[in-house]
């Protein structure tokens, strides 16, 4: 993750756990966009992703003390972030259950059906607007399965077993999802980002 | 002889470089003789590139305004009392 300014976390988080509430709310400053995007890309709502937004820094402050240090303070803001997210979408989706512990086929329908090389620099042909756009509705065309471990590991990026314990799956589980999320996500973003000439597609 | 579908299986371990040598080695030759395989997986690795560059927006300033006011609150109320149990599934600790 990129900084732009001296960020110590390790630091703010000891000073938050001894009682400084400044400390606390700097971390909350400094995150708060991330776990919102997190939370809306996992509910694809705003107003549940504000609540979640609120719920996960106010189960993070009142548990601050059970927090170790023995990973990264965010990665534990992420998980219960994560779990506050999928507690909105259940509820939302009531009717159809959101399960995480689905069992699946392996590897066989991996489907690639569009080859085509891309723009050198695709970010350059759209602005950042379009280009967020864009991005964001790819991913919430996803099932939330594969949305959800291609969001902890290439967005947030968690390692393999730390989006496999944050989602209470297993490692083998959270690579065949995320492979599959990569080559569906690829399937449709060649459709923006394939290089002009032969292609039908690339303005749709 | 590895087939593309064999590639496309290990495709995503390939671009984490979570593979031992010997299959990695195959791999690389077999995304060197097939060029359909090299475009996938050069448009995987750009995809995967394009949304870790993706910073995220700010929040509505009314929103942080809300979750600053409601923080303020569960400070001011003190940390000593009236903590929530959580329930069993939330990650009250960090995984040792």
């Amino acid at each position: 993750m990129a900084e732009s300014l001296p960020f110590d976390e390790t630091a703010l988080v000891a000073r938050a756990k001894a009682g400084d509430d400044l400390a606390f709310t700097e971390l909350v400053a400094h995150y708060d966009r991330r776990i919102f995007r997190l939370a809306k890309h996992i509910t694809q709502s705003d107003e549940d992703a504000e609540d979640v937004l609120q719920e996960s820094f106010m189960k993070a402050y009142n548990n601050l003390e059970n927090f170790q240090g023995n990973s990264k303070f965010y990665t534990w803001l992420v998980r219960i972030a994560v779990n506050e997210s999928l507690m909105k979408l259940r509820k939302r989706k009531a009717d159809r259950s959101v399960s995480l512990d689905e069992q699946l086929d392996t590897g066989e329908d991996t489907i690639v059906r569009e080859i085509a090389v891309w723009e050198e620099t695709p970010e350059q042909k759209y602005s950042q607007e379009e280009m967020r756009g864009i991005l964001e509705q790819a991913i919430g065309s996803l099932e939330p399965i594969y949305r959800i471990v291609f969001q902890l590991r290439d967005v947030e990026e968690l390692s393999t077993e730390e989006t496999a314990e944050a989602l209470g799956i297993s490692v083998p589980a959270v690579k065949s999802r995320l492979l599959r999320a990569r080559l569906q996500l690829r399937e449709k973003l060649t459709r923006f980002f394939q290089r002009k000439g032969d292609d039908v597609f690339a303005y749709l | 002889m590895l087939t593309c579908k064999d590639f496309l299986r290990e495709l995503s371990e390939f671009l984490d470089e979570s593979l031992d040598p010997a299959t990695k080695q195959e791999l690389e030759q077999h995304v060197n003789d097939c060029p359909n395989c090299w475009v996938v997986m050069d448009t995987t690795k750009q995809t995967i590139n394009v949304y870790k560059g993706m910073e995220p927006q700010e929040i509505p300033q009314d929103m942080h305004t809300k979750l600053m006011d409601a923080l303020k609150k569960r400070i001011a109320s003190g940390k000593c009392c009236d903590k929530p149990h959580p329930p069993a599934t939330e990650p009250t600790a960090e995984n040792s």
